[in-house]
């Protein structure tokens, strides 16, 4: 017989506790205590999982009182063959790959100069972390009027460094700089969670592997290919996966910047999802949708956590 | 004698408080709003119910609104919806159909102008079943600045690029004159533009925009009227003619990152002075002309300018009860009372925009305000969006394919109606009308 969790539970539970609970079983104490966790993972998570699973079967939309009827899988193939959607993947695929390669880039960077010991340290970081501790709404909004062609700072910054026109140009309003705009803010928003997340890699690293490689006159660059980078990765991976897994499901931000436009340049799935959800109440065509999504999702992280666990084990 | 008085007395007023409902009303939170909340304080006074409001902002209206109604709420007993809702509305069982108590109280149809009972009464389509009570009166009409157009400095250099004296435009093609004389022109030392139009792609902004240019082309949603067959009628040559046309407009004659504009940004841009023209829903109207900066001699108004055809887009409301409200004879109780004609002329007066032919065919109406004939006009040749049960598809589709094409520059105007025609089939099909 398995040794489950609530077994392990029950043994360690010290006997004084359950005879204080008069004909209840240690075993039965234990799934007292879990019980609750048990109620609400299934009616929170997993049955609204099989439900969304079965509803994308049908034609089901929640504001209409019609029969529902069950058309197997033509919402699958709808959504898989539609060009708009595939647009909306590549919206998004462009801005998680864009967010993420500047997020660390930048993220680790400012992680390494901050290591060092100097004076203000301590202020710096704070500040540089600032950006993440607003809402993003509050970003989306100030971003918008940050990026006004006619009062916003963005392009008069953008016109003191090239000459150009503040006024020429939009940053969301334009298609091919919209998308850059978007990837710009959630950069400046959370580059300092990567940052943090490094810095504990960086400060994790032991002095001592450093004072060896000295002893062996390994170069700084040599240092940092052979020690930093390698003893960091599993902080930088896992921190990716975090973002990857934010940006992918991506909504607040976008919409209040951009709206997904302008026309349909900057929707993201999620926009797009929550659309043809809640807007246009395709319910059965929009589980179908979540479905692929959460499939999508859920295959990538998993590979990427096995990388991340060889990394690891190296 | 006079205890038994005292104790009839409290009897009665126990009795009436018994009675008395507060009753909520949901609308979107804009100027008119605010004049029914004035109009309702009469109806307390003389009820004895009381009133409160939800108003929600227009660009989450439609959203907020129509979940309330989907999931059964009951926030709401009475319901100012948009004209697109009363098909979903009388379909699904959102409203209580009014024609027992109509004919009850004897309120009658006819008292109220055809195309707006029309638009915000009846569904399906024309027929006598009404499902809301005409309430708000509205169409897309135009404003611009008076003052520019009358300075002879500017009137002289219109002249000699046009041959023509500069006033209000009456087709669109000398609406788009207009538009490109003033962008970019200094006025007053500040750089002004021609136009500021609706381009908004969350909600319904640019289509209740563009359909303003495709209606008096020649567009027209279905080949024969009741059908479904909008191969030829959506996407006609005079349609694409419309679109290219307000695309052509957008382009030339707008300010600055004027890529997701609806009616406050509209404002805005025309009350700040950056524009010479703009367009919005007449219920804003009354508010423009009391603006103490661009109002009065400042501003004036003209109906949306003809091409092929006059027309102009609808908006406004009809008043509804909600079938899920616990309250529906108070509710009623106060559609009776908004539907008296007295009532009728003070809803205009506070700056509503009474339906009520005691108002509108009152002689004095057309020079009541500056924009009343200019709404007459209007709402004679009033279209409408689809307002089929799945209208927020249809009007989302239209979004996408509009925004994508006159702001994103995505393929031509032929293709974007090809294409709607494409999503609304689809959506028909769906449905189980094609």
């Amino acid at each position: 017989m398995t040794d489950t969790v609530i077994d392990r539970a029950a043994r360690a539970t010290p006997p004084s506790v359950a005879r204080r609970v008069r004909g209840v079983s240690d075993r039965m104490l234990a799934w007292i205590f879990v019980a609750p966790t048990i109620f609400l993972l299934l009616s929170i998570n997993i049955f609204p999982l099989i439900w969304t699973i079965n509803l994308s079967f049908t034609n089901y939309k929640a504001n209409r009182n019609r029969p529902v009827e069950y058309i197997g899988f033509e919402n699958y193939h709808r959504i898989l063959t539609d060009k708009d959607v595939w647009l909306t993947m590549q919206a998004t695929a462009h801005f998680l790959f864009w967010t993420i390669f500047f997020q660390v880039l930048i993220g680790f960077a400012l992680a390494w100069l901050i290591n060092r010991k100097f004076k203000g340290n301590d202020l710096w970081t704070t500040l540089i972390v600032l950006p993440m501790m607003l809402s993003p709404a509050v970003v989306g909004n100030f971003w918008t009027f940050l990026y006004q062609p006619q009062i916003g700072l963005f392009n008069y910054v953008v016109s003191f460094f090239t000459g150009a026109d503040p006024s020429s140009f939009s940053m969301i309003g334009q298609v091919n700089l919209a998308p850059w705009a978007i990837v710009i803010v959630d950069t400046w928003m959370w580059t300092p969670f990567i940052m943090l997340i490094c810095l504990a890699g960086l400060r994790s690293i032991p002095d001592y592997i450093y004072e060896a490689a000295e002893v062996d006159r390994a170069s700084k660059w040599r240092q940092f290919w052979t020690i930093t980078i390698p003893m960091a990765l599993p902080f930088l991976m896992l921190a990716v996966l975090f973002r990857g897994i934010e940006n992918f499901k991506m909504f607040d931000l976008v919409v209040l910047l951009t709206g997904g436009g302008p026309g349909s340049t900057t929707e993201l799935t999620s926009i797009n999802l929550k659309r043809e959800a809640f807007e246009k109440w395709r319910t059965g065509y929009a589980s179908a949708y979540a479905i692929i999504l959460f499939v999508t999702v859920f295959g990538l992280a998993s590979i990427y956590v096995k990388a991340l666990n060889k990394v690891k084990e190296r | 004698m006079k205890s038994t008085l005292l104790w009839a007395a409290t009897a009665l007023t126990a009795a009436a408080h018994a009675q008395a409902e507060d009753l909520t009303l949901c609308w979107a939170a804009w100027d008119p709003a605010n004049a029914l909340v004035e109009l309702s304080k009469d109806y307390e006074a003389q009820s004895g119910n009381t009133m409160h409001f939800e108003f929600v902002p227009w660009p989450n209206f439609a959203d907020r609104m129509l979940n309330e109604l989907n999931s059964g709420g009951k926030l709401c007993d009475l319901l100012i919806g948009d004209s697109q809702w009363i098909g979903g509305g009388a379909e699904n069982g959102h409203y209580v159909k009014l024609n027992d108590f109509f004919d009850k109280e004897g309120i009658s149809m006819d008292d109220f102008a055809p195309a707006t009972v029309y638009a915000y009464s009846t569904w399906p389509k024309g027929t006598p079943n009404y499902y809301a009570l005409p309430a708000m009166g509205d169409a897309l009409g135009w404003f611009y600045r008076k003052d520019w157009f009358a300075r002879p400095d500017i009137q002289e250099a219109f002249q000699a690029e046009y041959g023509r004296p500069l006033e209000e435009p009456k087709t669109q093609d000398e609406l788009m004159e207009i538009a490109k004389f003033f962008q970019g022109r200094e006025i007053d030392g500040q750089t002004r533009y021609g136009v500021s139009i609706f381009t908004e792609r969350g909600s319904e902004g640019i289509t209740m925009g563009a359909t303003s240019a495709l209606y008096p082309f020649g567009f027209k949603y279905t080949t024969e009227p009741g059908s479904y067959e909008m191969e030829g009628a959506v996407n006609s040559p005079d349609a694409v003619k419309g679109l290219e046309f307000y695309k052509a407009l957008y382009e030339c004659c707008t300010p600055p990152g004027y890529t997701d504009a609806y009616m406050e940004q509209t404002l805005d841009a025309f009350k700040s002075g950056q524009v010479a023209m703009a367009m919005n829903w007449f219920a804003f109207f009354p508010g423009l002309y009391a603006d103490p900066n661009i109002g009065g001699e400042h501003i004036d108004f003209f109906v949306n300018p003809k091409e092929k055809v006059e027309a102009s887009v609808l908006g406004g409301q009809g008043i509804s009860v909600v079938a899920y409200s616990d309250k529906q004879d108070a509710a009623l109780d106060y559609i009776k009372w908004f539907a008296q004609p007295d009532v009728q002329k003070k809803w205009w007066s506070l700056g509503g925009y009474s339906c009520h032919n005691a108002v509108l065919n009152d002689p004095s109406f057309p020079e009541s305000t500056p924009f009343a004939a200019d709404f007459l006009v209007a709402m004679n040749g009033v279209q409408d969006f689809w307002q089929e049960p799945a209208y927020a598809e249809l009007l989302l589709a239209m979004q996408k394919r509009l925004h994508d094409y006159v702001v994103a520059d995505q393929g031509t105007a032929q293709e974007a109606l090809d294409q709607l025609i494409g999503d609304w089939t689809e959506t028909f099909q769906d449905e189980g009308k094609m």
